[in-house]
């Protein structure tokens, strides 16, 4: 798997198409070598956008003032927590949906603002696939947590129900985080490859016109489907294993 | 017979050859995802008042049916980059 996150720059036609993972420091730990890569780098942007725009709303939280009407900001901010509340309530029902609008929350703004930076001239970091992995085998382990926790041992025996259809169940298990981060990894990537290719290959005047209308469809209507579809298919998934019929 | 083309590059013209190929799975995808959304579509004209979540179950479909053309990409993609038949040589 590692052969798939190192991509070579490749020159083609004179001009250089360079859509790959760089190096930019190699440190040893514990034997290993391990680099400080550019997915490194653009998280950390991604990190401090969120972080910033986190603080900024938890002052503005702190000096509302229940009794007047709430400024541009707040509003803004009240909206966004709405939004994805309710998001996490229609896919999940009333009586758990409150317990996972956190991860949920934390998780759509994340993959939102790491697929629209692209549009900041970085490489997103939902395009390298150590990323999109463990983002799903993050909601994998929410998946079965809430599995053993509302259906005991029952969660197990399903596996089992057909006792014929045994090794398909565990393969189908096991599938689905990987299908899930493939689905992300391979979109933001296929983005990321045409913008790389139509801004290495044309010619230097036209970079500045024709991209426009493929930014707004790669990176921001496919980048905000992609963050959609991701928390929704893991509500979908942690909700199949809720008892309750509403 | 006189074939002046090294190992090197035959396989790799022929990965590129099969990376063509495995981007033949893109059809699939296409087909899907526009009957999924004519389907969408027509539901919306009969029920216009459950729009939003006739749009959140076709996007979800469509979203899983798009994911074998991605494992053609990523089998495309790892054969132009990743040249894993470079090293059987």
């Amino acid at each position: 798997m590692s052969d798939i996150i190192v991509l070579p720059s490749h020159a083609l036609l004179g001009r250089t198409v360079d859509f790959s993972i760089h190096y930019l420091k190699e440190y040893e730990l514990f034997g290993h070598k391990l680099y400080i890569t550019t997915t490194h780098v653009s998280i950390a942007i991604v990190m401090l956008i969120i972080l910033i725009f986190a603080v900024c709303a938890n002052i503005a939280i702190r000096k509302a003032d229940p009794y007047k009407k709430p400024g541009k900001f707040l509003n803004l901010v009240e909206l966004l927590v709405e939004t994805l509340d309710g998001i996490t309530i229609n896919g999940m029902g009333k009586t758990y949906g409150y317990k996972y609008r956190n991860y949920i929350g934390s998780l759509f703004i994340f993959l939102f603002v790491a697929n629209l930076s692209g549009l900041l001239g970085l490489r997103p970091p939902t395009a390298d696939y150590a990323v999109t992995f463990s983002l799903a085998m993050i909601s994998f382990v929410i998946i079965h947590y809430a599995g053993f926790k509302y259906q005991k041992l029952g969660h197990i025996t399903d596996l089992f129900k057909p006792l014929l259809l045994t090794p398909i169940n565990i393969i189908g298990e096991i599938a689905t985080p990987l299908s899930m981060s493939l689905r992300l990894f391979g979109n933001i990537l296929s983005g990321t490859v045409l913008m790389s290719l139509v801004y290495g290959l044309l010619p230097k005047a036209l970079t500045y016109i024709v991209p426009g209308f493929l930014h707004a469809y790669l990176d921001v209507f496919s980048g905000v489907i992609q963050a959609y579809v991701f928390t929704m298919l893991t509500m979908v998934f942690t909700a199949q294993n809720f008892d309750v019929e509403e | 017979m006189n074939s002046s083309i090294s190992n090197e590059a035959f396989v790799l013209g022929c990965s590129a050859i099969g990376a063509g190929l495995a981007m033949i799975a893109g059809i699939g995808p296409g087909v899907g995802q526009g009957i999924a959304a004519g389907q969408g579509a027509a539901a919306v004209g009969r029920n216009p008042g459950a729009k939003g979540t006739i749009m959140s179950t076709m996007l979800l479909g469509q979203a899983v049916a798009e994911t074998t053309g991605l494992y053609g990409f990523a089998v495309a993609i790892i054969l132009l980059y990743a040249n894993p038949l470079l090293k059987k040589l």
